[in-house]
């Protein structure tokens, strides 16, 4: 894979672009919930192949500490090279969180998708969580005692719209993830990612800063 | 408190300190000499005291203090500059204090309680006197201290900033100006003051730091009581001057100070000088216009003003004093002298509706409100907005009343008032043209003027003129008099019908003796005078006489010149007659011509001459005339009058039936009802039909509307008493002018009339009913229900004299809508905007202003047109913007490769449904990616026989490919249809036994001392890539293997031999003969491995000894799915199979065939396929592991090799093995790691299935299911089928498939006396029917179930169909025959024939037509779920579902549920199968063509698989083989008959040959390629070796065809 990338490279005119994706899923809030700990995997379309780093991921648990109020701090390393012939299916990060529940068992406390930010730069995207919600009442109650909460099949259902229109979701939470996105080859191949006018990207990441707030 | 909350503060403290130490040295330079320096400049001030630096105001202390910390930021910046000039030993030491001091108070602070808030502050405030003192203490210590140099600096620092404060208030004030204000506070002592004041603050604000450090929430006491402070500055600055003043002496005081006041005067003068009130006057223009100016008004110079906004008038003017006041403020204003405003953006429509929530408990300003039903114009979507709209327009229906022309209640009397009452109308109309007069005079003017011209008195009228025009003005008269007369008929003919009608009337009244109309006729006479009269009268008649006479006498020379010249011709005629006479006599002949000449012609008669009108005749005719028409002269003028003041009698004195009519009359009542556009809008009041049938509404109603109307019509009811209502009928109102407006529309009546019979039992007449005036019933009459509405409807008009008329331009086009300078489109509809004249008179019409620039366009577009320049495009488009919104155009997006590629992916079709990384250049896509698919879209419909070898089956192919992808099409739909369980995994809802358990397993200890085996984890396919999955092989043992056969050295076949072939336990016990006993001893054993095969790739086993191996290994073998698509679908449609080939390993001493080698031993290893067993892999996908013993299907002939019995060492088994056949294996195969079988994709296919259509009964189809959830309820692992899917989608009830039919007469006849030969024969057909299973082809999503018929005619079909064709033969040959619904080794979920035989149940397996008793150990089925008949459908619900286990009787309901049962009985559902079955007969000519085509297919194939080698042939073998092979036919491979075995080992006496038959069903040509490859026959490399091929095809009816393939190889013995 390399090796194509680099003939591209070398060529006038390359056959992939690359997009590099670093950054970290740095924290979460849940109001309600203590000790999680995230997965993350990425989902793209047929045209893209990780060409370096981790396509998935899964953090260790941490706990709610007095100082920052409510904020679960994972600072979990994201590193993942793709290349890709096609911008359509742009790769996502799934995150979903999980954590034990009165009872202990493990359960879900979250899905979550975000695209990867197209344009280069540092990004910082918080992304509302939520899990399916249990069919009944009694469903509800079951589960809630069994500590089977209803889960998706694949936590990769959040990526894609399909079907979704069968489920029901309460939120949760929300995770904040930051990435530090680089592509390469994009503007050879003709797909212009940057306006003309925001080349400063320092610019891009206060519109970023102010978009959280 | 927080940390970060503490590092702040720590950076504060070190501020403060700094801030302490000014105060410090404030407060010394303060205290000993200045501040009585101050009092005097205060007091010589004066004027100015009331204007003192005004006490830094809110703001500006704010400002400042926002300059000095502030109240929770960060340190100010200042800081860093000061620290440059405060010395750092004092600071060190201040700061030491200061955290005395600090930690003294936080301390006290503490000992508090933390009482209420008032308390709180409170104790703050003593807190800071405390620390003000602490203050003063350490000021005592620093008094020494200098004054510093630097400090000067920072003070005038101070300075300028607040002087900069006191520029910002407006100039206006007479506040000091700058000047001033710098003067004052350049003041050295003032600026002190200002010092402490700040020193005063800044402690404040240290004591806030602490106080906010110990609780937040006390701030907004805290700001309250700072701005105190602020107010009363002055006091302040005194108060601690004071303070300081007494600090030098004592260390505690007390302070006593008055209670402050200010009066309230004092107060107003004060906020005088802060405070402007703008006045609410209006402005003169002229302080608004730049001096010398006259305001200038846009509009009125023809630009373009927007609305302004609405502001109230007072509003405005305190806006404009307030802005006149500020600086620059006329930059304000335009140049109209109005403030700059935009037009108003605001839309004046709701642009969203508003929001009602239903629920309970709304706040009351939120409740709803009842409101009037206002046409929300926004919902018009031609509507821009209501300020361009116009409506509503008003028609005002003005109903007067109704009057009866005939009503069913008239009584006799009534007929003939309302006759009268209409003649007497009809004569004042005429009376009102007055015709007859008019005429008269006309004929009097004109016989004058005829008179004239005779006379010739007119000299101006020249002669000829006059004579010319005497005979047209004769004309003249004669008509006018025709018409006059006519006229005055008439005149007098009504005259007299009135007279006539009021004599009846009185007779009928005398008759009656009661009147009932107040009608009366008089006839006033008009005396004239008799001698005048008589005189005009004759005159009359004399010119009338003398102008007839004129005219006959005219008529009369006419008729004498006709008939003179008539007379001419006949006397021209007579002679010309006479002289031919003549000539007769001359000749004969010509006479005979004349003869015919004038024989027959017409005889002229002699005319007769015209007769003379006597004048007297025509006096007699003039005056008959003048007597009937004319009035006689002398004779009075009559003139008719109707009036009604006639009395009625009253009800009591008449007659009863009169009495009941007129009580009939009143409780008569009528209304009509107004409708509009055909939409009842309003109805009158009901009024009663009064006694003269007159109906008075006087009711004007005002219709509201928004278009231009359609139609208008009234509806008259009739209401007897309070019963039924009655349509009488209705009226059609025109629709006014639009000039008709209200107050000047005319009243006018309408006519109606009703079709409807009454026929009443009073007085009256009734309508549509016979009667007569006649005592004797004479001269009948019927009248029709019939009268006048007298109504007016007209335009209303507006509050400003305005019509409220819709435009007239709706009238014509059929929308008409209510706007008129709103949109052009919607006012002039589309059409009209192509038609620029429409355009533009719409745009004169609506007054568009052509400055607005919204109209710009619209202006520019109707000057062009109007000029004629313009071309108008004769065409509309919707979306004008398509063409940019366009990706690519059209042919781009068709040619490029790429998007074709991108296209067909995400159309997911099969070929490029997992293409991954579609290349992002053109040229990197390759042609050849798509000429497969084009290949097959071609070959749709093209049928190619290359492959197929008959054509039938290319065809049936073709089909099958086409129902496939039918199918595949409808699964991808499915695909993307979700359902919940397919998203979500959600537990089941416990039911309670397993809640109880689960409770129960709390209680189970942690490590039970005997684990139990947990099931291995379940995967779920789609997350899997290459090389993660693995299929194990178990080979663990096998049974009776074939032995290499004793006899020769050279391992020739002996014919002493058994007979190779034992499928059939027919006659185990006869193939031991004794004989064989010699060789047992010294048999050859075999030495067997197997060798599993997936995928290409190839595992094998050691080699074990023996006929009974044990190797007991386990084969690893990856697994890789098509296309790398590890989806559930994907797996299911996974075509590849497991092989497992069982081979022996023969060792050859090559050194005993070549002696010269001598001294080493060399061996060359061969390897002879024995026989091998195929399992598909969706089975072991679906069955997740597939572990027993298994039949190997071993070639009916093996050369070389036996199965014998191991007589000698098992002969205690002997008994279980002679129930068996062939030999085994025992297997056990899985898949690492587990997958999840995809049931759900199946299931809800089947769900998508069901909603294809039906034809069963809903009834019978809820039974279904529900049985089916009872059946899967109890036992889930046991499948129950009631319905199944028939090839065109259709749910079918499974009984409908069980139907005897007829199997082909051929196999019934080839053994007429045996039944159980016939139905192996039978077996056999139907399992030669090749096997197609639907979960390949259909990619395992459902099950189609084809009919017999069609299964005969596909020939193809998995074991369902093959399992239904056998029951219904077996039916149809009388047995007793079920379907059996079960699972089976190695296929899974399959379906077998059940049938009994003689007390004894045999179980068929379908697809290879054997059968095995219900005992037999070895039979594939495993478990039985449901048996199925004709007529019913029985599942198992004994606890054992393994054949060998269960009760095959049905009819103990214990043991077998059954679908109908009394409860639901059988409904007698009609078969879907035929009739019967016809069977073609094969064509043996083709089926030899085919034969010979497989075998030359075959053996260029064997050609080809040994590129390296020369492939001989050994033809002499092959012929042998040939006449072998039907043979074996015709034994179902089992007994071949010793002889051509013999024969071929005495012919091949030389060979060594080892080979075998294959037998298969067939289909096409690869699985016959494929079998002969796998094999593996031509792998043998010796040099010399030769082959043998041969094919049989034999043919059974319906083209079944069953084709062996021998194939040998052979080596020559040297």
């Amino acid at each position: 894979m390399a090796a194509a990338a680099g003939s591209g490279s070398s060529s006038s005119s390359p056959d992939v672009f690359l997009v590099a994706v670093s950054g970290q899923i740095e924290s979460g809030q849940f109001p309600e919930f203590d000790d999680l700990y995230c997965k993350f995997c990425f989902v793209y379309g047929q045209d893209w192949v990780p060409t370096a780093g981790l396509e998935e991921g899964i953090s260790q648990i941490t706990s709610k500490s007095d100082a920052a109020n409510s904020t679960l701090v994972w600072n979990f390393p994201i590193d993942i090279t793709f290349k890709s012939t096609n911008p359509s299916g742009w790769p996502q990060i799934v995150v979903s969180v999980y954590g034990p529940d009165f009872f202990g068992n493990d359960v879900v406390r979250g899905y979550g998708a975000v695209h990867v930010p197209i344009i280069p730069g540092r990004h910082i995207r918080t992304i509302p969580m939520f899990v399916p919600e249990s069919t009944s009442r009694l469903q509800k109650f079951t589960s809630w005692f069994t500590g089977r909460r209803p889960e998706f099949t694949d936590p990769r259902v959040v990526a894609q719209g399909e079907g979704r229109e069968v489920t029901r979701v309460r939120s949760q939470g929300f995770v904040t993830i930051s990435f530090n996105v680089v592509t390469k080859d994009m503007k050879k191949l003709g797909y212009e990612v940057t306006p003309s006018d925001m080349q400063n990207h320092s610019l891009v990441s206060v519109t970023e800063g102010i978009h959280n707030y | 408190m927080d940390c970060s909350e503490e590092s702040r503060m720590i950076i504060m403290e070190d501020f403060l300190d700094e801030d302490a130490a000014q105060v410090e040295r404030l407060k010394r330079t303060l205290t000993a000499h200045r501040h009585r320096r101050r009092k005097p400049l205060r007091e010589a001030d004066g004027a100015p005291e009331l204007s003192p630096p005004p006490p830094p105001p809110p703001e500006g202390s704010r400002a400042s203090m926002a300059a000095a910390p502030p109240p929770r930021g960060l340190p100010p910046v200042p800081s860093a500059s000061r620290t440059g000039f405060a010395e750092f030993s004092v600071r060190e030491r201040m700061r030491e204090k200061l955290k005395a001091a600090r930690s003294k108070a936080e301390s006290t602070l503490l000992q508090q309680d933390p009482g209420p808030q008032r308390r709180h502050l409170k104790s703050i405030r003593e807190e800071k006197k405390r620390v003000r003192l602490e203050k003063e203490s350490d000021k005592d210590e620093f008094r020494e201290m200098q004054e510093d140099e630097s400090r000067i600096s920072s003070k005038v620092n101070f300075r300028d900033s607040a002087k900069n404060l006191k520029q910002k208030p407006p100039i206006q004030n007479n506040f000091p100006s700058a000047e001033e204000a710098y003067n004052f506070f350049t003041f050295d002592f003032d600026s002190e003051a200002e010092r402490v004041k700040a020193g005063a603050r800044k402690r404040n604000e240290l004591n806030r730091e602490e106080e906010e450090a110990e609780a937040e929430d006390v701030e907004t006491h805290e700001e309250g009581q700072e701005e105190e402070e602020e107010t009363d500055e002055d006091v302040h600055l005194v108060k601690d001057d004071d303070l300081f003043v007494l600090g030098q002496t004592a260390q505690d005081i007390l302070v006593m100070k008055p209670a402050e006041y200010e009066s309230y005067s004092e107060q107003l003068q004060k906020e005088k000088e802060f405070l402007f009130i703008p006045s609410m006057q209006a402005v003169p223009a002229s302080q608004k216009i730049p001096g010398n100016m006259q305001p200038r008004y846009l509009e009125d110079e023809g630009l373009y003003t927007g609305e302004r906004p609405f502001v109230s008038p007072s509003n405005l003017n305190i806006l404009e004093n307030r802005i006149l006041r500020q600086e620059q403020g006329k930059e304000w204003f335009g140049d109209d002298g109005k403030i700059l405003a935009l037009p108003n953006p605001i839309k004046q429509s709701l642009t969203r509706p508003p929001i009602f929530s239903l629920e309970e408990g709304i706040e009351p300003e939120l409740e709803t409100l009842y409101r009037k039903a206002i046409k929300v114009t926004s919902a018009n979507q031609y509507l821009v907005g209501p300020g361009d709209f116009q409506g509503p327009f008003q028609l005002d229906i003005d109903i007067l009343g109704l009057i009866f022309t005939h009503h069913p209640c008239f009584s006799r009397e009534h007929v003939l008032a309302a006759k009268l009452a209409q003649l007497y109308d009809q004569y004042l109309a005429r009376k009102q043209k007055n015709l007859t007069t008019l005429l008269t005079d006309k004929l009097h003017a004109l016989r004058n003027a005829v008179q004239g011209s005779v006379d010739g008195g007119d000299a101006a009228v020249p002669k000829p003129v006059a004579q010319q025009s005497i005979p047209e003005y004769k004309i003249e008269i004669r008509q006018t008099r025709r018409l006059r007369d006519a006229e005055q008929e008439k005149d007098r003919t009504l005259l007299k019908t009135i007279i006539k009608a009021w004599k009846e009337m009185k007779s009928l009244r005398d008759f009656q003796k009661f009147t009932n109309t107040p009608m009366k006729l008089y006839l006033r006479k008009e005396e004239v005078n008799r001698r005048l009269d008589e005189k005009a009268y004759e005159a009359e008649i004399q010119a009338e006489i003398n102008e007839l006479l004129e005219e006959y006498m005219e008529e009369y020379e006419k008729k004498m010149e006709e008939y003179k010249t008539e007379l001419q011709e006949w006397k021209s005629w007579n002679k010309a007659q006479k002289s031919k006479k003549k000539k007769k006599k001359k000749d004969l002949r010509e006479e005979e011509e004349s003869v015919d000449d004038c024989g027959p012609g017409e005889e002229p008669v002699k005319p007769i001459p015209p007769k003379m009108v006597g004048s007297l005749e025509i006096e007699q005719q003039v005056r008959e005339k003048a007597d009937n028409f004319r009035r006689k002269p002398g004779e009075p003028i009559l003139i008719p009058e109707l009036v009604l003041s006639g009395s009625i009698t009253p009800s009591e004195l008449c007659p009863r039936a009169e009495v009941l009519r007129r009580e009939d009359v009143k409780k008569r009542s009528s209304f009509i009802k107004v409708l509009f556009n055909s939409k009842e809008v309003s109805r009158t009041v009901t009024r009663p039909i009064s006694s003269d049938f007159r109906v008075h509404f006087g009711q004007i109603f005002n219709l509201q509307i928004f278009n231009w109307p359609e139609s208008l019509k009234l509806q008259i009811y009739e209401t007897v008493g309070i019963g039924s209502t009655t349509l009488l009928a209705e009226v059609f109102i025109p629709i006014p002018e639009t000039t008709v407006l209200t107050g000047s529309a005319p009243i006018e009546e309408i006519e109606f009339s009703s079709n409807q019979r009454v026929m009443l039992d009073h007085e009256g007449v009734g309508s549509g009913v016979s009667f007569s005036f006649e005592a004797d019933g004479s001269n009948r009459m019927t009248l029709m229900t019939s009268g006048k509405v007298s109504n007016s409807v007209s335009w209303a008009v507006g509050e400003k004299g305005v019509p409220l008329i819709p435009p007239v331009s709706q009238q014509n086009t059929g929308i008409a809508s209510a706007l008129k300078n709103i949109d052009a489109i919607a006012s002039i509809g589309t059409s009209g905007l192509t038609d620029m004249k429409k355009l533009a008179k719409w745009a004169a019409e609506a007054k568009l202003d052509p400055n607005d620039p919204n109209n710009a366009a619209l202006m520019q577009l109707i000057t062009v047109a109007t000029s004629g320049e313009a071309h108008v495009p004769d065409f509309f488009r919707l979306e004008q913007l398509q063409q940019e919104f366009n990706f690519v155009s059209e042919e781009e997006l068709n040619r490029s490769k790429r998007f074709r590629l991108l296209q067909l992916r995400n159309a997911e079709v099969a070929e490029f449904r997992n293409y991954k990384q579609v290349p992002l250049h053109e040229r990197e896509i390759s042609e050849k990616l798509f000429q497969d698919y084009e290949k097959r879209l071609c070959e749709r419909d093209v049928i190619d026989s290359k492959h197929y070898l008959d054509a039938h089956r290319a065809i049936v192919a073709n089909y099958l490919q086409k129902v496939r992808e039918s199918v595949i099409n409808r699964f991808l739909v499915a695909k993307h249809h979700f359902l919940l369980s397919d998203l979500v995994n959600e537990e089941e809802i416990p039911s309670l036994g397993i809640l109880g358990l689960s409770i129960f397993k709390l209680a189970e200890p942690r490590r039970p001392l005997k684990p139990r085996r947990r099931e291995r984890k379940k995967v779920t396919a789609q997350n899997l890539s290459d090389g993660d999955i693995k299929l194990l092989v178990n080979i663990i043992r096998a049974y009776d293997i074939p032995v290499r056969k004793p006899g020769s050295k050279l391992q020739q076949p002996s014919r002493q031999s058994r007979s190779f072939n034992e499928m059939f336990a027919a006659s185990p016990s006869a193939q031991s003969p004794g004989e064989n006993i010699d060789w047992v001893f010294n048999q050859v054993s075999v030495r067997p491995f197997v060798e599993v095969s997936f995928q290409r790739t190839v595992c094998r086993t050691t080699t074990a000894e023996g006929p009974n191996p044990n190797w007991n290994e386990e084969l690893e073998l990856p697994f890789r799915a098509p296309n790398g698509d590890y989806s559930t679908h994907s797996l299911q449609s996974v075509k590849d199979e497991v092989f497992i080939n069982l081979f022996d390993e023969v060792l050859h001493d090559v050194g005993e065939d070549d002696p010269e080698r001598g001294g080493g031993i060399h061996t060359r290893v061969e390897r002879h396929w024995l026989g091998y067993i195929k399992i598909p892999f969706t089975t072991i996908y679906f069955q997740a592991r597939i572990d027993g013993t298994f039949k190997v299907d071993i070639p009916p002939v093996l050369l070389g090799y036996s199965k014998e019995k191991n007589l000698g060492n098992d002969r205690g088994y002997d008994s279980v093995r002679n129930l068996s056949e062939g030999s085994y294996i025992t297997l056990f195969i899985t898949i690492e790691p587990q997958l999840v079988p995809g049931e759900s994709v199946r299931e809800k296919m089947n769900e998508m299935l069901k909603k294809f259509d039906t034809q069963e009964d809903e009834k019978l189809l809820q039974a279904a299911e529900k049985y089916e959830a009872e059946c899967t309820s109890k036992f889930p692992s046991r499948q129950c089928r009631t319905t199944v899917i028939d090839l065109s989608g259709k749910s079918v009830f499974i009984t409908r498939y069980i139907k005897p039919l007829n199997p082909p007469e051929e196999l019934l006849d080839a053994h007429p006396n045996s039944s159980q030969t016939a139905a192996e024969l039978v077996a056999r057909y139907v399992a030669l029917i090749p096997f197609l299973p639907d979960s390949v082809s259909f990619a395992g999503i459902c099950d189609l179930w084809s009919t017999s018929d069609q299964f005969l005619n596909l020939l193809a079909g998995d074991e369902e169909e093959h399992a239904v064709l056998l029951c219904n033969y077996f039916l149809g040959m009388g047995k007793k025959a079920w379907l059996v619904i079960g699972n089976a080794i190695p296929e899974g979920a399959t379906a077998y024939v059940l049938t009994l035989e003689k007390n004894q149940y045999a179980i068929w397996n379908p697809s290879t037509g054997c059968f095995y008793g219900q005992f037999d150990t070895f039979c594939p089925l495993q478990n039985v779920y449901c048996l199925i008949s004709g007529d019913n459908i029985w599942f198992n619900i004994q606890e054992y579902d393994s054949p060998v286990r269960i009760n095959f009787d049905i009819s103990k309901p214990k043991l077998w549920k059954s679908f109908f049962s009394r409860s639901l009985p059988y409904p007698g559902l009609c078969s879907v199968q035929p009739e019967e079955l016809i069977y073609q007969h094969s064509d043996k000519a083709a089926v030899v063509e085919l034969q010979g085509r497989i075998e030359k297919i075959l053996k260029e194939k064997i050609m080809e698989w040994r590129p390296r080698h020369l492939t001989r042939w050994n033809r002499y073998c092959t012929s042998t083989l040939r006449h072998f092979l039907p043979l074996l036919e015709q034994n179902h491979g089992k007994d071949v008959e010793d002889d051509h075995q013999a024969e071929l080992q005495k012919q091949l006496g030389d060979y060594r040959v080892s080979g075998f038959p294959i037998h298969m069903p067939f289909s096409e040509v690869r699985p016959l390629i494929e079998a002969v490859h796998s094999t593996g026959v031509h792998t043998i490399d010796v040099s010399n070796v030769e082959f043998a091929l041969a094919v049989y095809v034999h043919a059974y009816p319906q083209n079944v065809l069953s084709v062996w393939i021998y194939i040998a190889s052979l080596v020559r013995n040297r």
